[in-house]
């Protein structure tokens, strides 16, 4: 199917209309810069922003990038600024560097809402989920939900050592290298003849060659150590590996995914507090009008975005057109709160709409 | 119309393209002066010789500018997304190799596999307050190759030379760059990860999806295809 591309006026004009209405649902409208600061980005994203914003440089202030999204400018405001609880929501472009697809727009509006509210995380979640499913009534999109609490939560109750764990949930966004750190883990290895004898060896550095760069012998000899503390830690429990993959395969309507999730935590019970927030959303939810008998859980969902959401996640895709990117997005990102708050925090959820795909299912529809 | 094949303009991947060609009967020359960037084909009617920087090859052969260039496989892929829909591999050439490698200190003991270079990576950042640096020009495919692998917690720092000596000034703590015999990384104390290898390069012939072919180019290519075969 051809896409017709709408005018940009009309985007301009839904997408002011989307902002009202968050206006009117309590939020301050914020405006923030094109241009943001690289490192920043860089900083909390890795190498991986590189791939997908834009850079610009000057030589006065560096690099610099096209904002990919709004979230981590409005979290560094309300962490400078804001008073609590507040509800921002914002229009405008974001750039987005395509590598791979030029199918996908480089440039799109997107208006979101955020929510950093300490009092009820459950309500906060239902707030912005619903407001969003509000926005997007009448169009063919479906939402599928997920948790990233409730895997975190699986990781950090594991009864393993602590450097194990710091890996996994190191990885949880890498769903390949996450499974083979649980392979690897699960399986009584040997080292390799070669790396067993460096453990043994008197000077590992013998024949090493020129001591260069930034990384110290003391950060080596510090990696040997974990190394060797990691061959002599005992494989972990074959049960436990099961309820990890138990808890990733679950995909069903909310109630029957809660229930899986429940016979699950009888292995992993340190998912059973998660397990009571995930309760508490879907009570909240079902008290905003929300058919939580029909809404789609994903135990996985979210795992390959990138690294900032960590409790509940949500996303809007457009029906029978997998080529299509979400019409809608959003999640809970308490840990970037952290991350960019210099010592402070604060629970926050929001999501993001795209008023041009709506436009064109919109078309699409008539 | 003629034909246009670009071959980069200097040093011995010229030499070596010139000589390759003249085996299949087609001489390609520099014209005028040794400063002078123009070319002559003896030995085939229709095609002209473009001299440019083997590192302009991809990008001319995208816009349709040549119809055929000679250039790096590695600079194909880093510099032309989706290559595969804008230029068509014709032949490898046998020479030119190189391979697109990832190198750490040989002072690193602990550090053999990307996995290593990953728990490396975690480690060196909770130490330094900053990620683990990369030298490399190659940003696109050494990104993709990481991502591909799970490595967290490094960036790319650009390096368009001498790049095996950024983890001795301090720089960056490992590289991703082209090798052929790996001397260059053994005086500068590196080593080769042991899955290191990003991409195997070597010099080859490729013709252009997208440039235009009048009925006298097509004739012509198919007779220089079959040249090239013979």
């Amino acid at each position: 199917m051809p896409r017709s591309k709408p005018a940009r006026a009309d985007i301009l004009a839904l997408a002011a209309q989307l902002r009202a209405r968050f206006e009117a649902a309590g939020a301050r409208p914020v405006e923030t810069p094109i241009l943001q600061p690289a490192d920043t980005l860089l900083d909390l994203y890795g190498e991986e922003i590189r791939a997908r914003a834009y850079t610009a440089t000057d030589a006065l202030r560096g690099e610099q990038m096209m904002r990919p999204d709004f979230t981590v400018p409005v979290v560094q405001m309300h962490m400078s600024q804001g008073a609590e609880p507040a509800r921002y929501t914002y229009a405008g472009e974001v750039f987005r560097r395509q590598e791979h697809d030029p199918d996908r727009a480089n440039e799109y509006i997107q208006v979101g809402y955020e929510v950093f509210d300490r009092t009820d995380p459950a309500q906060a979640d239902a707030e912005v989920f619903s407001l969003i499913a509000q926005a997007l009534d009448g169009l063919p999109a479906r939402p599928a939900t997920g948790d990233i609490g409730i895997l975190k939560a699986a990781v950090q109750g594991l009864h393993t050592t602590r450097a194990r764990k710091d890996m996994l949930l190191r990885h949880i966004w890498r769903p390949r290298r996450f499974r083979t750190l649980l392979d690897r883990y699960a399986a009584a290895a040997r080292p390799a003849p070669a790396r067993a004898a460096l453990f043994d060896a008197a000077d590992p550095f013998v024949g090493a060659g020129a001591e260069i760069g930034l990384r110290s012998r003391a950060e080596i000899v510090h990696r040997l150590r974990e190394l060797r503390d990691e061959a002599e830690t005992p494989p972990m429990s074959a049960h436990e590996l099961a309820g990890i993959d138990a808890l990733l395969a679950v995909r069903e309507t909310a109630p029957f995914a809660l229930q899986q999730l429940r016979d699950i935590a009888v292995d992993l019970p340190a998912i059973t507090p998660a397990l009571d927030g995930l309760e508490s959303r879907l009570t909240a939810l079902a008290g905003r009008g929300i058919d939580v008998d029909d809404l789609e859980f994903e135990a996985s969902y979210g795992r390959t975005s990138m690294e900032y959401y960590d409790g509940f996640v949500f996303g809007f895709s457009v029906l029978g057109r997998p080529d299509l990117p979400p019409v809608a997005t959003g999640g809970r990102y308490d840990a970037l709160t952290r991350q960019l708050g210099q010592g402070a925090e604060i629970p926050a959820v929001g999501a993001v709409l795209r008023p041009g795909l709506m436009l064109e299912l919109r078309e699409a529809a008539r | 119309m003629t034909l246009k094949l670009g071959v980069p303009s200097k040093g011995r991947l010229m030499e070596k393209t010139f000589d390759w060609f003249e085996r299949s009967g087609i001489r390609l020359s520099r014209s005028g002066s040794d400063r002078e960037y123009a070319g002559m084909v003896e030995g085939i009617e229709g095609v002209s010789l473009v001299l440019l920087s083997a590192g302009e090859i991809p990008r001319e052969l995208a816009a349709g500018r040549i119809h055929l260039g000679v250039t790096g496989t590695d600079l194909i892929h880093e510099k032309l997304a989706r290559w595969e829909q804008q230029v068509e591999e014709i032949q490898p050439m046998g020479f030119g190799d190189a391979d697109l490698i990832l190198a750490v200190p040989r002072f690193w003991v602990d550090v053999d596999t990307l996995d290593d270079l990953d728990a490396a990576a975690a480690g060196f950042r909770a130490a330094h307050g900053h990620r683990l640096r990369i030298a490399t020009k190659y940003h696109r495919l050494v990104r993709d190759f990481l991502r591909d692998e799970g490595v967290a917690d490094y960036m790319l720092v650009d390096s368009q030379g001498a790049t095996e000596g950024t983890v001795k000034n301090e720089t960056a703590e490992a590289i991703a760059d082209i090798t052929s015999t790996g001397e260059t990384l053994r005086a500068n104390h590196l080593k080769i990860l042991s899955d290191g290898l990003i991409l195997r390069s070597q010099a080859t012939l490729w013709r252009s999806r997208v440039a235009p072919y009048d009925t006298g180019d097509r004739t012509t290519l198919a007779e220089f295809l079959d040249r090239i075969d013979g």
